[in-house]
């Protein structure tokens, strides 16, 4: 339901989003090994993800039964897609390593 | 709680949103696969191939796909304002921040489409590329491509929003529903900045 929220929980959500972007780019500037960089990378951007649909896109205020319907979906869709194509891609690298 | 119950069982509105809503809602959703599987793709021939090129560096490349970053949040922040703005009926200033966000959204592809141009003249191709993987340049333009036409749509979108609820001839629920769309837009760049640009850092 649209309540009324005060516009000052946007801009305070635009600075963690900033704030959440410049780790990023330090984490990148730093050059950690590959591994950690993705998970802390994706870590962040799920972060900055949910925020952004949290707040910005409003689902938080939203019946809870509009976001259980939108929600599990996408991420059983994503989590499958990643699950088939990841381990089948590094088979690959390891076979063009050699 | 009870009502909440009927509603599941065939209420009039068990979601309790207007069907513009909800139907841009369901398109994101769809739309958000898309992009997921564009992304997979990347990061599946990323992952498949050792001589995958990090062709950008600090500055450049990463600097202005920061600032793209940065034009993106803050097109997202004017335009919750534009939405909060409508709701409260000042046609005037929701209009402004309208405007506000389009000029976000069009810094935004005029920087990418610099970069694109950079890519360009450095040689990439959709199948080749001077440092390695030839895949490269497929899965970058296609997947930067998709998203810098949805900006571009974008923008021309809250063109369309903004005269028409100048006018009147718009509520403020269609002003709402044009930011959900340009919230996902910038949703989406918060993993392909990550995984294309910051995982692809060159060190010189």
């Amino acid at each position: 339901m649209s309540e009324q929220h005060g516009n000052r929980i946007y801009l305070t959500v635009w600075f963690w989003l900033l704030a959440l972007t410049a780790v990023e780019v330090f984490l990148a500037y730093k050059q950690l090994p590959v591994h950690t960089m993705l998970a802390l990378l994706m870590g962040l951007s799920l972060v900055k993800a949910a925020l952004i649909i949290a707040y910005f896109m409003h689902l938080r205020f939203e019946k809870a039964s509009l976001a259980w319907t939108l929600m599990p979906p996408l991420v059983i869709c994503i989590v499958l897609m990643i699950a088939f194509s990841f381990p089948d891609g590094l088979r690959l690298f390891d076979m063009r390593k050699g | 709680m009870a009502s909440q119950a009927t509603a599941w069982e065939g209420g009039s509105a068990p979601y309790a949103v207007p069907s513009k809503k909800l139907g841009m809602w369901l398109f994101i959703i769809s739309d958000a696969l898309t992009f997921s599987a564009l992304l997979v793709a990347y990061s599946y021939s990323r992952i498949a191939n050792p001589n995958w090129p990090t062709p950008f560096e600090m500055y450049p490349a990463v600097t202005f796909s920061t600032i793209m970053t940065f034009c993106l949040l803050s097109s997202s922040v004017t335009m919750v304002l534009a939405v909060s703005a409508a709701h409260r009926g000042e046609r005037g200033a929701a209009v402004k921040w309208i405007l506000a966000t389009m000029a976000g959204g069009l810094a935004f592809v005029i920087l990418h489409a610099n970069e694109w141009l950079h890519l360009i003249h450095s040689g990439v191709t959709p199948f080749h590329n001077p440092w390695g993987a030839p895949l490269f340049g497929a899965t970058f333009f296609t997947l930067t491509g998709l998203h810098m036409t949805h900006v571009v749509c974008g923008v021309i979108y809250l063109g369309i929003v903004a005269t028409g609820f100048g006018r009147g001839r718009f509520e403020s629920m269609d002003v709402e529903v044009s930011g959900l769309y340009w919230h996902f837009v910038d949703l989406v760049w918060m993993f392909i900045f990550p995984l294309v640009y910051l995982m692809s850092v060159h060190m010189g």
